[in-house]
């Protein structure tokens, strides 16, 4: 806890906001660039060349559907909701995390946006890169099917089970797990 | 010998009298008009204080308490060498070289100039092209409210003058370069830049206003732009003196149908600076860009002063302007946009952003509009900010490292300004100066 957050990038983890900010004058390759450079940086590597950089992100761009303009737009300037998400999303599979954080990633998303973006993060989903998805609702779990499901009430972890229990939540609500939380602290 | 001019005893009144008997183009008679007029406004008016409503946030008063002397002793021998940080790397230029006010031969470099083009300075113009000088100088700049223009109308002897006729395409730029070197005591240049472009023609053309010295003395300077029916010209003000300089600048530009102005100031230096802008959009279809940003630290004082007016209908007009102010240094803007009454369609837009670094540091900012005209678009904002905390995180959040976090914000705040800048050599140029103001700053906050 006591790291810088560049340095929490730097080993490895990565947030992706509920709301991204916008950042006028700072180009959105130029970010994602020095964000890489950065990271590698930390990790002792070399930095990449621009025309490595350009082929890495060209590519990924492609996989996230999203136009080369949005390259060379100002980070999250003007962007729709989709965008900005869609965004968060890009950066991530340029970066490469071991830990990636989803701050209620769905909210706000149309269908296809948020098919886009599930689709972004189940192909970087592998044995050495754990994701941890912050949601209220099983719509996004749909497409990421989740290993292991934490119900947090006031902070604290209540209640743990597999991808049945987020389905259970969504048939019954919250009430009962809150429930049971509050006998759990009576007793 | 030198002429000293005061508030005190005589006041500015007699040291005209002593400038008067030997001031270039003496026996001109139009000219000598022009400065009998600008003397006797100049002495009705005095300097403007805080109760006139455009010097509301500055007060000129240390202008006024401190005697000048307009000294006549020629310039000091300079090495071009010395020049050399005041050029623009890999770009050639047509330069005038002022050097204290006088104009400097050795250092100015002409070179040869496409058919009909013009490019000396205003003194030797006044025996050479007389008839052109006479037909636009004093036309544009109005001194009948302004107390700096006056005194310079009064006082003015030299400049830089750019003539370009009729469908000529100035491709190098022409930089006027003002240098002052150390003083031994306070003095006073009152330049007078007049820069015509007839109908179908283009120029850019630099004025940058340098210090070798951290001298105290007042640059009082008038610049007179006419754009002709379709012309294109692009104007640049580099203000970077010493740190006990004062400067009050006014460029006022004549725009006629369909021409293209675009105007960028940045202002770094000086202690006391005042910096009008003032295009007259008087043709149907003109377009008129006014960028400026201006960085101020320690007690310095920069005040933007805008006068845009739509005279004809269907012009455009856009202003951005940025300031970023540290220290206990204090900012202004003033954005005033008039359209007349004929001035249908007019789209006029004006922006302001200010950074504040300091707790310190302040801003006053006043967009006004007044508009007579029924059918127009007209839009302007402010805002004051510190750093954006958010987006910093947000790229440290990345892997950025705090300090290059916080540089890759300012540096995209200040940018934004310039970045319209035609000539890239120029924009690099400024981008440098502007790398170096925070590289200073770091310098200092790290003691």
């Amino acid at each position: 806890m006591e790291l810088a957050p560049e340095e929490r990038a730097g080993e490895g983890i990565f947030l992706a906001f509920q709301y991204p900010v916008e950042i006028p004058g700072v180009a959105n390759t130029y970010l994602l660039r020095e964000a890489l450079n950065s990271v590698r940086k930390y990790r002792g590597e070399e930095p990449l060349k621009h025309i490595e950089f350009g082929k890495l992100a060209k590519e990924k761009m492609e996989e996230m559907g999203m136009p080369d303009s949005l390259l060379k737009r100002s980070v999250n300037e003007g962007f729709s909701g989709g965008e900005k998400k869609r965004n968060e999303i890009f950066q991530m599979q340029i970066l490469e995390p071991r830990l990636a954080i989803l701050d209620e990633t769905d909210s706000g998303l149309d269908i296809d946006a948020l098919k886009i973006v599930s689709d972004g993060v189940n192909a970087l989903r592998s044995p050495e890169r754990s994701f941890l998805v912050i949601t209220h609702y099983q719509r996004l779990l749909n497409y990421i099917v989740p290993d292991f499901v934490h119900v947090l009430v006031g902070g604290r972890i209540v209640k743990s089970g597999g991808k049945e229990l987020a389905l259970e939540l969504e048939d019954r609500g919250y009430s009962w797990v809150e429930e049971e939380a509050r006998q759990a602290v009576n007793n | 010998m030198d002429i000293t001019l005061s508030t005190n005893g005589g006041g500015y009144r007699e040291g005209y009298e002593e400038f008067k008997k030997d001031a270039t183009g003496k026996g001109l008679t139009w000219l000598e008009a022009i400065r009998e007029q600008g003397i006797a406004r100049f002495s009705e008016l005095g300097f403007p204080t805080p109760a006139n409503e455009d010097w509301r946030f500055t007060n000129v008063a240390p202008i006024a308490r401190t005697p000048f002397s307009i000294t006549r002793n020629g310039h000091e021998k300079l090495s071009p060498r010395a020049l050399k940080p005041y050029e623009f790397p890999g770009l050639e230029t047509i330069d005038l070289v002022f050097v204290d006010g006088a104009y400097s031969e050795e250092l100015s470099k002409i070179g040869t100039l496409p058919e009909g083009v013009r490019v000396e300075n205003l003194a030797r113009a006044l025996e050479t092209d007389e008839e052109l000088v006479k037909k636009h100088l004093s036309v544009y700049a109005d001194f009948t409210d302004e107390a700096f223009t006056a005194l310079n109308a009064a006082f003015m002897e030299d400049g830089g003058f750019v003539y370009v006729p009729k469908g000529v395409r100035l491709e190098k730029p022409v930089h006027i370069l003002f240098v002052t070197t150390k003083r031994d005591k306070a003095t006073i240049e009152n330049p007078r830049n007049l820069i015509v472009v007839e109908d179908n023609g283009s120029a850019e053309v630099v004025e940058q206003y340098v210090s070798l010295d951290e001298s105290v003395y007042f640059s009082n300077v008038v610049t007179e732009l006419f754009a002709g029916e379709n012309s294109s010209v692009g104007h640049y003000l580099i203000e970077r003196e010493s740190k006990k300089a004062f400067n009050i600048s006014t460029l006022r530009a004549e725009q006629k149908r369909s021409s293209n102005i675009r105007s960028h100031s940045v202002l770094l230096g000086g202690a006391l600076v005042r910096n009008n802008v003032h295009p007259v959009l008087g043709g149907e279809g003109c377009d008129s860009l006014i960028n400026g940003l201006y960085m101020s630290t320690g007690r310095q004082h920069i005040d933007n002063y805008m006068k845009v007016e739509h005279k004809s209908p269907h012009c455009d007009s856009r202003q951005f302007y940025n300031g970023v102010l540290d220290g206990r240094s204090r900012g202004v803007f003033h954005g005033r946009i008039i359209v007349h009454k004929d001035a249908q369609k007019t789209d006029a837009k004006q922006t302001n952003r200010n950074l504040l670094l300091s707790d310190n540091a302040q801003i006053d900012t006043k967009p006004q509009l007044e508009i007579y005209a029924d059918d127009v678009k007209c839009t302007h904002g402010a805002t004051i900010g510190q750093m954006d905390e958010n987006a910093i995180f947000y790229l440290r959040s990345r892997g950025i490292p705090h300090e290059t976090a916080r540089d890759v914000i300012l540096s995209a705040f200040t940018n934004g300004t310039i970045e319209s800048m035609h000539v890239r050599e120029i924009r690099d140029y400024c981008e440098n100066l502007l790398a170096d103001w925070f590289t200073q700053r770091k310098l200092a906050e790290k003691g």
